[in-house]
């Protein structure tokens, strides 16, 4: 077996486990914290695909998703800390 | 080889950091668990991969990508945690015989 491969298989069953807390977490702060954690693991998985197929397409992929990720928790999280209103 | 030992252990750091983020009981342990397998475990897998792959394009690439997983999930995780905390979440506490207040679901 090679080693990305499992390093993906790895990543993609952990991932699955954490959804769990997404979807039967008691607040919104535990699913924000679960979806955080798949966003890093989904960032791993695309750069264990781009050195396996050796394509550098996907690297740039991985990266803009990191970005995307980082703020959409920062925007999530000042909404939920203003009660979901717009100012205080 | 050095490669192959930083990518085991990036795999232990995400394997428990997930256990912890099902088992543990409140959201200030969970968010803990959470910041070390986010900084530890991808870390250790992107220095790996970096390691493996040797002195090129591809990994000046995921240099660029650890750096910036390196800045961004401590904010993130402090982000969350302050917003729990002003929204008035109280820390998780033992009773006095071990038993647990809120139970685990």
């Amino acid at each position: 077996m090679n080693i990305i491969t499992l390093i993906i298989t790895v990543i993609a069953i952990t991932a699955s486990l954490a959804l769990y807390r997404v979807i039967l977490g008691p607040t919104p702060w535990d699913r924000l914290i679960a979806v955080n954690l798949i966003s890093s693991k989904v960032v791993i998985i695309m750069v264990a695909t781009a050195v396996f197929y050796k394509r550098s397409i996907y690297m740039d992929v991985a990266l803009v998703y990191a970005v995307i990720g980082f703020v959409s928790i920062i925007a999530i999280s000042k909404f939920l800390e203003r009660k979901g209103t717009k100012k205080e | 080889m050095i490669a192959y030992i930083f990518i085991f252990l990036g795999l232990v750091f995400i394997f428990f950091g997930t256990l912890g983020i099902i088992r543990f009981p409140d959201i200030y342990t969970r968010l803990q668990t959470s910041s070390k397998c986010d900084a530890a475990g991808s870390v250790a897998i992107l220095i790996g991969l970096m390691i493996k792959e040797g002195l090129n394009a591809v990994s000046l690439r995921i240099l660029i990508i650890l750096l910036f997983l390196l800045l961004t999930n401590p904010v993130a995780t402090h982000a969350i945690a302050r917003s729990a905390a002003i929204r008035g979440i109280k820390p998780w506490r033992k009773v006095n015989n071990g038993e647990r207040k809120d139970r685990l679901r």
